[in-house]
């Protein structure tokens, strides 16, 4: 995969990643595994009371998955950064799409870098997540 | 609203050692199918020292050793009222399932918008490994729905 990477440019899309919709169950297992265990992800009267019409996926969760998205491309080894911005809320039922390209290609500390910017998108279109990863494309 | 004294306020440190089992649990419920994060064999088979710590797994420590409750207790933010705003990490060095490490974190800035109606709480955390080598760093954004 990596002796591939020299030949990435400006442009590039990221094979997208689609997830099954999201469902209580997911939500649940996510919490014990990741430790995020906020009953507003997984207690539907603890949400309402909180003035949610329902529980709603963990924004980690779709960053996690735009994880993948990165190192089903690029082995985790080639990550230097990866950043988002959580702008809308992930709801039940919603298919989301992880999606990436790349916009940029740097040096940083001595490694030609490509940026990708990557983003979340549910079945309507509606973009959850925004952000970006530097991956070193040339080390050295 | 928060009071912007605890700006620079240093939580306790967090300790977690990174179980094979829990990394093999989280990677199957994020639907992984590299087997680098599943199997033991294969991520051997790869060169690595045990299966691979996805890149956002760290964010958990703190929230499962309890850091995370015990920051909102004492800057009296109820958990219901708070949404995650943004999240990004920076890594130096690899991490690999069987190490431990821990995590230090500091309240960063404390500011609001809105005239308050939103507060933005920014905490930064510095992870080492075993040997005292930086192995990430974290920055998290909390919003406080008021």
């Amino acid at each position: 995969m990596s002796h591939s990477l020299q030949h990435v440019k400006v442009g590039d899309r990221l094979p997208p990643l689609t997830l099954a919709a999201v469902d209580r169950t997911t939500l649940a297992r996510f919490g014990c595994a990741s430790g995020d265990l906020n009953p507003i992800h997984i207690d539907v009267d603890f949400a309402r009371k909180a003035g949610m019409p329902d529980v709603f996926a963990h924004g980690m969760l779709s960053m996690a998955w735009l994880g993948r998205l990165l190192t089903q491309w690029v082995p985790q080894s080639r990550l230097r950064s990866f950043g988002v911005r959580f702008q809308g809320i992930t709801h039940l039922g919603h298919v989301i799409t992880c999606k990436g390209q790349v916009t940029e290609i740097v040096e940083v500390n001595g490694e030609r870098c490509a940026r990708v910017e990557v983003a979340t998108v549910n079945q309507y279109g509606q973009v959850k997540i925004v952000g970006d990863a530097l991956i070193a494309i040339a080390i050295g | 609203m928060i009071d912007k004294k605890w700006i620079g306020h240093e939580l306790a440190a967090t300790t977690m050692t990174l179980e094979r089992g829990r990394l093999c649990a989280f990677a199957r419920t994020i639907g992984e199918t590299d087997p680098l994060y599943t199997d033991l064999a294969a991520a051997q088979g790869a060169g690595l020292c045990d299966v691979l710590v996805p890149p956002t797994f760290l964010f958990g420590a703190e929230l499962d050793a309890g850091t995370v409750d015990s920051m909102l207790a004492d800057l009296e933010i109820p958990i219901a009222k708070i949404l995650h705003g943004e999240q990004s990490f920076t890594y130096h060095k690899p991490v690999c399932a069987g190490e431990t490490v821990t995590v230090k974190s500091r309240i960063a800035d404390i500011f609001d918008k809105k005239n308050g109606a939103l507060e933005f709480l920014v905490k930064t955390s510095q992870v080492h490994n075993d040997k005292n080598e930086l192995v990430a760093e974290l920055r998290t954004v909390l919003v406080v729905r008021n």
